[in-house]
């Protein structure tokens, strides 16, 4: 199968391309970027005048729910629903049921989504058994079966001679961790940011010091032993300035930023929306503009969503007690797109936020356009505006907090291993 | 006026539900307190009953420990010849497995016209309102840590009583705002009424955060300088309870530190109102002396609740009903 992506406008962060041509692909990989390669006999032309043609979206912070809680989202349902994004890598976290702290459920997860075959599935493997915070799992094995890093995501390591182990561990084969940084004894009895609106709300409020006070002593530990760490959901200015300080002391700190701490504040929540109930929770407008800042200046490599699906149910309950986390793979595109409609960034270093940044973090074979990389390609047309509804969306959960928003930049094609996944109906690509 | 005749009209400007003060408009709550007063009088007869809510329902849902503002609503209903049905979480079918807002909603299907709900959690009574489709009043009867509304109401009307109009007034909040409905509640009508100052006064591990700026309140960790000329007390109770890990050292600190003793009181305005929402914790919070000495209202206070949560389940309950059944 051979392919041509003709006429749109190239945009590659990874490589600094940003031009009007001809993508050519074959085999599943890009074969040339402008000119023809020498007997190409294409199969395919997509035209895509007028769109841009970008690598394929990498999310490397999603909830798929399978195995345990396949009434939320399942691998089929979040592979629709990444594809529907322009979504084209996925990195699964740990806390399925059972726990992703074993190989059988990883090759469980890889072996569903290599038969639904609509995204690269990558699964992050737990740090600790039944992500309890106690004993460490095989880490090793979990890599050889697929494991692109390690979290215990949702549930910090609260013991710092466990983590200071699990760093070390991991920094013997060189592994990653990614780190939801949250001290649970600050955050104990918080439902929202600590501040003027839950004091309003009688809520109880988590400070960004649970946050900042963890993120401080993981990188002083990343220090102790040499570890790759990545901060998670980054949502403090605090955690950024902590995330910068390691970075210019040469340490391996890396950071992600979820679409809704760019856009939303602490009183999105009003008067008890559990929409906007997500940990980290929603922080300040002061937050939310340096967490803005080291998107854009790249302290913070990558946006990533943190989808968390819920059926209503989990969240038709009071705010304290509904469930965490907000749906994010369809609306992650659109909202980039609004940071350079903001003048946040400009186009190829939000792009690069979504492709390229988490594609490194990760170490994936992704994320960019360059002549014999994967053919996962996104194509969107970025003058097409649309509102996002819920009940158009893939995802099996709907609990989205931007339901209503208008967002620009629409997802036409989208191309796994060069088949196209999106629109749906074609064939998976390499299942 | 008579107070099984008011002027229902009136209602109209009034909030659906009553979930908490924030944000809800003088006019409605002097329209609540003038209601009241109506009722204060019927409080002090010999036949204290009306049939203003005759044939109507009210269930009061309390999925929390309560003895007076259970009563308090149980006894308002009934005086209004309502029928009245108390329901307490321990009672309920919670324990077999079905959800609160279920328990909710099946009692909704039994077409009461107000459903007072007390909570733990903040919110609960929003989330119940959003979840009722018929003509039903929610009446929060106090939601977590966020508002009281109906003790703040009879708070003002005890005010009222003693001082006249609230404008102008200096008032002082004492104790554990940080986890207190009450207080919320209070702020946010002494606010609307015009009250001229508004001191929340304890250690700052009781203070919410950032209260001034979210409650419009002035904040003092000295006792004695925040009761200096003040016209109200307002004791709140030290929920020990509700207090995680280590919020005060002790009872005796607490106490010689922001207590209401006879010397602390001489502080403030020469005739000063003493008053304290209920259950008191004596010689923890409040002396004995003052809490049964001349310038306390506690009582009084208990007898006012009464009569607003008489006004409140007259104008929420009664007329909304008619032509819009579930």
């Amino acid at each position: 199968m051979k392919t041509v992506i003709q006429g749109g406008r190239v945009i590659d962060p990874a490589n600094g391309v940003d031009t009007v041509a001809d993508v050519y692909i074959a085999e599943g990989r890009i074969q040339a970027v402008g000119e023809t390669p020498p007997d190409f006999q294409t199969d395919e032309t997509i035209d895509a005048a007028g769109r841009i043609v970008c690598p394929g979206l990498v999310d490397m912070h999603v909830h798929l729910r399978e195995p345990g809680q396949e009434w939320k989202e399942d691998i089929a349902s979040g592979s629709r629903a990444a594809a529907a994004g322009g979504v084209t890598s996925v990195a699964c976290m740990a806390n399925t049921r059972p726990v992703n702290d074993r190989r059988s459920v990883t090759e469980q997860i890889k072996a569903t989504a290599a038969s639904v075959g609509m995204a690269r599935i990558h699964p992050i493997g737990a740090v600790t058994r039944d992500l309890a915070g106690e004993a460490l799992t095989e880490m090793n094995e979990l890599h050889a079966a697929g494991c692109v890093a390690f979290s215990d995501d949702g549930r910090p390591v609260p013991d710092a001679g466990v983590m200071r182990q699990a760093l070390e561990y991991a920094a013997t084969f060189d592994y990653l961790l990614i780190l939801h940084e949250e001290e649970p004894a600050l955050s104990a009895g918080g439902a929202m940011n600590e501040g003027a609106h839950a004091t309003r709300m009688g809520l109880g409020g988590i400070p960004n010091a649970s946050e900042d006070v963890m993120i401080a002593r993981d990188a002083i530990l990343a220090e102790l032993t040499g570890a790759r760490i990545h901060i998670a959901h980054v949502a403090t200015a605090g955690g950024v300035d902590l995330i910068r300080q390691a970075q210019a002391r040469g340490l391996g700190v890396t950071g992600e930023a979820a679409p809704h701490h760019l856009f939303l504040t602490d009183t999105t929540v009003g008067t008890f929306d559990s929409h906007a109930k997500m940990a980290p929770p929603l922080r300040s407008p002061e937050d939310r503009e340096a967490v803005r800042a080291a998107v854009a200046d790249g302290t913070l490599t990558a946006i990533a969503t943190d989808h968390a699906p819920h059926e209503a149910d989990a969240k038709n309950e009071v705010f304290a007690c509904c469930a965490n986390g907000v749906t994010g793979l369809e609306t992650l595109l659109g909202l980039s797109l609004k940071l350079v409609d903001e003048g946040v960034m400009d186009l190829a270093t939000a792009l690069d936020r979504v492709t390229r940044g988490p594609a490194s973090v990760l170490g994936l074979d992704a994320g960019r356009l360059g002549v014999g990389d994967v053919a996962d390609i996104c194509i969107l047309d970025p003058e097409a505006r649309w509102q996002v509804d819920p009940a158009g969306l893939h995802s099996r959960s709907v609990n989205t907090p931007f339901a209503g928003w208008n967002l620009r930049g629409r997802v036409e094609r989208t191309l796994v291993g060069g088949r196209t996944v999106f629109p749906f109906g074609g064939e998976p690509y390499g299942g | 006026m008579s107070p099984s005749q008011p002027a229902i009209e009136d209602a109209a400007d009034l909030p659906r539900h009553l979930l908490g003060l924030e944000g809800v408009s003088a006019a409605s709550i002097n329209r609540i307190l003038e209601e009241a007063q109506g009722f204060r009088a019927l409080v002090d007869q010999a036949d204290k009953k009306t049939d203003a809510l005759k044939g109507r329902t009210v269930i009061n849902l309390f999925f929390e420990a309560s003895t007076r503002t259970r009563t308090s609503f149980e006894l308002a209903g009934k005086r209004l010849s309502a029928d009245v049905i108390n329901i307490s979480a321990s009672a309920s079918s919670l324990q077999k497995g079905e959800t609160w807002l279920d328990t909710v909603r099946t009692l909704e299907a039994m077409t009461p016209d107000a459903l007072v709900i007390r909570h733990p959690d903040s919110g609960a009574p929003h989330l119940a309102a959003r979840a009722l489709d018929s003509h039903c009043a929610v009446i929060n009867g106090g939601d977590g840590t966020h508002e009281h509304p109906t003790q703040a109401l009879l708070d003002v009307l005890t005010i009222q009583h003693h001082k006249g109009p609230i404008a102008g007034l200096k008032v002082a909040i004492v104790g554990d705002a940080a986890h207190s409905r009450v207080a919320r509640s209070q702020i946010h009508a002494l606010h609307t009424l015009g009250a001229a100052e508004i001191r929340l006064v304890g250690p700052k591990t009781l203070m919410p955060t950032e209260a001034a700026t979210a409650l419009g309140v002035q904040v003092f960790h000295d006792a004695d300088a925040g009761l200096e000329n003040v016209d109200v007390i307002i004791m709140l109770r030290m929920q020990m309870e509700r207090i995680r890990g280590a919020a005060v050292p002790s009872q005796r600190e607490y106490f010689r530190l922001y207590g209401l003793d006879p010397a602390r009181v001489e502080r403030a305005a020469d005739d000063v109102l003493v008053m304290h929402p209920g259950p008191m914790n004596r010689g923890v919070e409040i002396a004995s002396e003052v809490a049964d000495g001349p310038y306390s209202v506690i009582l009084p206070q208990v007898t006012n609740g009464l009569a607003i949560r008489m006004a409140v389940l007259n104008l929420l309950a009664r007329e909304r009903g008619s032509g819009s059944p579930a």
